[in-house]
């Protein structure tokens, strides 16, 4: 969307370790991206890839031990956060960068009424009254659109259905007006129709907020819909990174092409759906070559041997893979 | 991407418009073009979403999890007869002393030395002169004190000494525990063997130690060095259950959720992981004021509790066993209603457990 506003947060070497009895877990190792104010940038890859940790460290809730930013900087309106204190970083948490996460079922305190969790807030970030907050509970379930917000507000998680949570979860992430917000699959544990319903929901109310959004889904539709920027993360690292329209046009990573290709394709019934072979590599025992190389098609000798690097395509198109240029035109010959 | 053909996504994936950029590559990055294909318009979606909860609210809202509990309990026979019992003793213990004062004229600790022929152990039901009397239902002690009213009060103070110990276990336990479970790591480790060389003394003969180290003149000083010897020992059991639940409690996302917000740790334990624990606190809870209850009883029985003119049901017992071959009434009746009063607290406790979690119902 806007440049001219700069960059809300960047990331930059951002490399989160986890210390386990299998040896050291690089979850996520050397990733840098940015985003822009108003913009929204979806993070994308399989279970394990790293999308959720590159996020908890964002606002340093990584479990320590036995996780642990080993280097890097998230730098937030100018501000490094992994160099605050505690203190400070709790005051950015909630209020500037706010959170939604996967299972609407479990994230909300089921013994705690929704208006108190959604007073916690506004109480504890803006200093509002019991009163305040309370009428700004209701205006923010209303704003995600539950009915009869007024009478609701006094019930309890369990009285609601997933994709109701989920909109309260919403309307709790969204109650201090964040700059950021962090949707880790927010639409992963719903079914299909309340996953639409969801995403339109967080598509509008960051429309009129003005609020960037971090959409992290294993889901290609998703992104396709709701996102400027997209990143492919595989084995902790970046992948590729590109526009979205040109991501899905003109992959430059065999990896995405693969992802790209699994997707099911409903005009056509017939035919076996496309899977990447092989499953994705236990992070604590990487190779040295590419880590995706014994999963690629288009493997050559090199990619067992050295560490791909990270190609510029063009403007604003990365790809990790030491094919990137041959990949990215050959896709573009393809959609010709 | 050859096989692709182009499509128009809102045939058949209303849902996932998304993948239209595979028909018209250039035109996602304005993701407002297609919403027209995934959006369910908002009146709509409110209104199916109305639907929903009325439905949802009228079906759930009569069943929250206390209500829920309650009605597992009520179906539990024994649990409800410990329940009616335990009420009936504890109004019995507070209102008795007060209401045979008022009407009889006399305090459990009225020896009536103005009449020696009265100072002397009588049956139930038998005044004085042997005839049926409805004076002393449980007859009277060696000095002549009513036996109903002593066993009264004394269940005031049983009853009292387990509820006050089990508050201590209540407060040092579950804080103590939430604290450790939450903050983990090395302060876990410590405070729990704190915990485990506490439990490794035996903790009878500390109380013992205790009670007779600082002996205290008066019997209600005695009584207060009960207090604390009780709570002391009284909290780990319960600092070891709400750590291990908060242990489980602190990995869900709700409070990973509450740390995203911003809430902090203090509020984090406290507020949203503790209430967590509530169910199996409460059962621990109505387990422990039984146990406390007779742990009380038998140092009294022991001579380091209670001390006349004050009594308790283990010091009634004590008193009574000494005459068993001549007055049992002096045994049976504090006996009896300790029995009855403890195996109704434990009944009630099963029942709780049963009832507060559904997982442990049978059929």
């Amino acid at each position: 969307m806007s440049s001219r506003n700069g960059h809300l947060l960047e990331v930059k070497n951002l490399r989160t370790y986890f210390d386990t009895e299998d040896g050291l877990v690089k979850a996520v190792d050397d990733i840098s991206f940015s985003l822009q104010r108003g913009e929204t940038l979806g993070i994308v890859g399989e279970s394990g890839s790293g999308k959720s940790v590159t996020n908890l460290s964002i606002i340093r809730l990584i479990p320590d031990p036995p996780g642990k930013i080993v280097s890097g900087e998230v730098v937030f309106n100018g501000q490094d956060i992994l160099l605050l204190p505690p203190e400070e970083v709790r005051k950015i948490r909630g209020r500037r960068i706010a959170m939604i996460f996967q299972d609407p079922m479990t994230s909300l305190n089921p013994f705690l009424k929704i208006s108190k969790q959604l007073m916690e807030m506004t109480q504890l970030h803006l200093g509002y009254t019991k009163a305040q907050a309370y009428e700004h509970a209701i205006k923010m379930l209303e704003t995600v659109g539950i009915p009869d917000a007024r009478t609701r507000v006094d019930n309890y998680p369990h009285e609601f259905s997933g994709g109701m949570r989920q909109r309260v979860m919403i309307a709790m992430a969204l109650s201090c007006q964040p700059e950021l917000l962090i949707a880790d699959e927010p639409t992963t544990a719903l079914d299909v129709t309340i996953q639409a319903q969801i995403l339109e929901l967080i598509k509008k109310l960051k429309q009129e907020t003005g609020t960037s959004v971090i959409l992290i889904t294993h889901d290609l539709g998703v992104v396709a819909g709701m996102t400027d920027h997209v990143i492919v993360m595989y084995a902790g690292k970046v992948f590729e990174q590109a526009r979205t329209a040109e991501l899905f046009a003109r992959p430059g990573n065999p990896y995405t092409k693969g992802l790209l290709r699994s997707v099911p394709d409903p005009t056509s019934e017939q035919g076996k759906l496309y899977q990447i072979p092989g499953s994705p590599p236990d992070v604590a025992r990487l190779k040295p070559g590419c880590p995706f190389a014994p999963r690629c098609e288009r493997v050559e000798e090199i990619c067992r041997r050295e560490f791909p690097p990270f190609v510029q395509l063009n403007a604003d198109h990365y790809s990790l893979c030491h094919f990137a240029r041959e990949v990215f035109d050959a896709s573009e010959a393809t959609n010709k | 991407m050859d096989e692709k053909q182009p499509k128009d996504p809102g045939d058949h994936k209303p849902v996932e418009p998304a993948l239209s950029p595979w028909g018209e590559p250039t035109d996602v990055s304005g993701g407002e073009h297609d919403a027209g294909v995934i959006a369910i318009a908002p009146e709509m979606a409110i209104a199916e979403a109305d639907v929903r909860s009325a439905e949802e609210g009228e079906y759930v809202r009569g069943s929250s999890l206390w209500k829920d509990a309650w009605r597992r309990l009520l179906k539990n026979k024994l649990a409800v007869f410990g329940l009616v019992v335990v009420i009936l003793v504890t109004l019995a213990s507070i209102t008795g002393p007060f209401i045979i004062k008022k009407t009889l004229g006399f305090t459990p600790d009225y020896i009536p030395s103005n009449n020696v022929k009265l100072i002397k152990s009588f049956p139930p039901f038998t005044g004085p002169d042997g005839q049926f009397s409805w004076t002393h239902p449980m007859g009277t002690d060696n000095a002549g004190r009513d036996q109903l009213a002593r066993v009264l009060q004394g269940g005031q103070i049983s009853l009292f000494v387990g509820i006050i110990a089990t508050l201590v276990s209540l407060l040092i336990g579950v804080s103590y525990g939430a604290i450790a479970g939450y903050i983990g790591g090395r302060l876990d480790n410590l405070m729990m063997r704190i915990v485990d060389i506490l439990y490794s003394l035996p903790y009878v003969i500390v109380v013992i130690v205790l009670l007779s180290m600082f002996r205290s003149q008066t019997p209600r000083g005695q009584l207060i060095l009960l207090f604390i010897a009780l709570g002391s020992v009284s909290w780990l059991t319960m600092a070891r259950i709400v750590r291990g639940q908060v242990l489980s409690l602190k990995n869900q996302e709700f409070v990973l959720a509450a740390r995203a917000t911003g809430v902090s740790t203090p509020r984090i334990i406290f507020r949203h992981i503790v209430p967590n624990t509530l169910g199996p606190v409460i059962v621990y809870a109505t387990l422990t004021i039984p146990q406390i209850m007779l742990t009380e009883a038998f140092l009294s029985f022991l001579g380091f509790g209670v001390q006349a003119p004050l009594a308790s049901w283990g010091s009634l017992a004590s008193d009574g066993i000494q005459n068993i071959a001549i007055f049992p009434w002096q045994l049976i009746f504090p006996g009896v209603t300790m029995a009855l009063t403890l195996f109704s607290l434990n009944f009630l406790g099963d029942g709780l457990r049963d009832a507060l979690d559904p997982q442990m119902r049978t059929n």
